[in-house]
């Protein structure tokens, strides 16, 4: 079943009784050349990009729960490309160039939405930071433009610019940032992955990782033992305990980071922005709600909620920065668990000592807008053995040689700093 | 999620400093292997369970503090002060 507008108009005259399911409910084979741990962004665009640049389809997805049910379906949906160090921007500008050509390529609506992201800054130091940032994304071929006071009134004028303690100095304006309706992306590629012979077993819960003389044999679920010549692990914040399953600990601590939503709103806020105050941002769904955040509430966490400190927060960094939505009602909020590596970057490697064992996580709070190219390199690698040039800098073993160590935040490598 | 300083008493999460896993406390010889500081440093069991983990009491009494807790209830088990710990397994 392809979409187009023609078939959108015939359904709505006719009941929306054509409408199928969009990908198959399969049950788990014995045997595949390759298993991917983990049906979530990461793991369904591995799945996708295997089959359609590899031309590989005997493979399995599986899911504990159901597909797109974890941070795929519970994040912020901000979509930029606005990364300094190397080895991080380029991958990032490639997964933002996939994003662009995506809904045609899946033809799926992911809503993709460039509305342009603005990261505020409000010192001379920060200003400088921005601009040597945005020198950086315009030499990786992305774009940004440095805004004044002015600059930024114009296009956000309901700020707070009188405040005195976090005056606005200015913005980063990334023109091609901007938002995606974050279940559709789960659903594009799965539906894209299964139309190439991809099977998505949901409700299959990994629960051991089957080793013989150093070369991976399968995995054990609670559909029975699938037997694959390689398997990936795609399980974002719960990295740590599959890879315990191989033996091994990850250089992965979990978090927690909180998100809320209002009630629906007339539309208010056009842009994706950022605050440089206290790590708040926002933007509005195209339901109207408004949709925002801070940081990490800083303790290792796997309750998927989060405590009243950080709450109280990032309502107060909302308050600051736009008084006007004091009045609007939080009508939800959660917390998804993060994959924190120490530097603050990702990896996509292969798990050294294991033979056909991959690994593909370390997101932290940024994995969304990874999706695409996460996928594209992560098949890459499964399918050649060998790094993308894209991401051949998130390696592991960084962490033990610090060699190639990528902290763009330029706060340390350590695990309580990012 | 509340945290018992055993010199304060029981005080809100923001008095404290998150320092991660109490494994700080178990430092490798100087001379230890790359591999050894590597997991030191940077690896961690980081279960979805009982965890024990290092908070420094920042706007308090400045005790360094081994909580063990649940990662998956917030519920806080148990607070040590590290350098009792230190003494016990010195």
């Amino acid at each position: 079943m392809r979409f187009s507008g023609l078939k959108v108009l015939a359904e709505g005259l006719t009941g929306n009784k054509g409408w199928a399911a969009h990908w198959r409910d399969a049950q788990p084979k014995p045997e595949y050349d390759m298993v991917i741990i983990g049906g979530g962004g990461h793991g369904l665009s591995t799945a996708y990009y295997l089959a359609k640049n590899h031309g590989m389809t005997n493979i399995a997805v599986l899911e504990k729960g159901y597909l797109g049910g974890g941070n795929v379906g519970r994040n912020t949906t901000i979509v930029r490309a606005n990364y300094f160090l190397q080895g991080n921007s380029e991958f990032y500008s490639h997964s933002l160039k996939l994003w662009e050509g995506l809904e045609q390529d899946l033809n799926y609506n992911v809503m993709h939405s460039q509305r342009g992201l603005i990261n505020l800054f409000h010192s001379d130091g920060q200003r400088d930071a921005f601009a040597r940032r945005g020198n950086m994304m315009i030499n990786q071929g992305d774009d940004a433009e440095l805004l004044d006071r002015e600059g930024v009134r114009k296009k956000l004028p309901y700020l707070d610019f009188e405040q005195g303690r976090f005056p606005i100095y200015g913005g980063l304006y990334h023109p091609r940032g901007g938002t995606a309706r974050h279940d559709a992306v789960a659903w594009g590629y799965a539906r894209g992955a299964s139309d190439r012979g991809v099977d998505l077993v949901q409700n299959c819960e990994v629960t051991g990782i089957d080793i013989e003389g150093g070369f991976v044999k399968g995995v054990q679920t609670s559909k029975g033992v699938i037997r694959a010549k390689k398997v990936a692990i795609v399980v974002a914040g719960r990295s740590g305990l599959v890879a315990g399953m191989a033996g091994r600990r990850l250089p992965i601590e979990s978090h927690v980071l909180q998100a809320f939503v209002t009630e629906g709103l007339k539309p208010v806020i056009d842009h994706v922005i950022s605050f440089g105050m206290g790590h708040f941002y926002i933007s509005q769904s195209d339901k109207g709600g408004l949709v925002f955040g801070g940081d990490l509430d800083f303790y290792a966490s796997y309750a998927q909620r989060g405590n009243l400190p950080m709450k109280e927060h990032v309502m107060e960094a909302g308050m600051t920065l736009m008084p006007m939505i004091g009045k609007a009602k939080v009508l939800r909020s959660w917390g998804g668990i993060m994959d924190m590596t120490p530097d603050g970057s990702p990896i996509i490697d292969k798990m050294e000592g294991i033979d056909g064992l991959y690994i593909d996580c370390g997101w932290n709070y940024g994995g969304f807008k990874a999706v695409p190219a996460s996928g594209w390199c992560m098949a890459h690698l499964m399918a050649t053995d060998q790094h993308h040039d894209y991401a051949a800098k998130f390696r592991m073993d960084r962490f033990r040689t610090g060699v190639g160590i990528m902290d763009e935040e330029g706060t340390g490598s350590q695990h309580n700093l990012h | 999620m509340r945290l018992t300083c055993p010199h304060c008493g029981e005080r809100d999460l923001r008095e404290f400093y998150y320092q991660g896993d109490a494994v700080a406390l178990n430092r490798p010889d100087p001379d230890a292997t790359d591999v050894e500081w590597d997991d030191y440093v940077h690896n961690r069991d980081n279960p979805a369970g009982e965890t024990r983990d290092l908070w420094y009491h920042e706007g308090g009494c400045g005790a360094w503090i081994v909580v063990t807790r649940n990662t998956v209830t917030h519920d806080v088990l148990c607070t040590e002060l590290a350098s009792d710990l230190k003494e016990a397994s010195a």
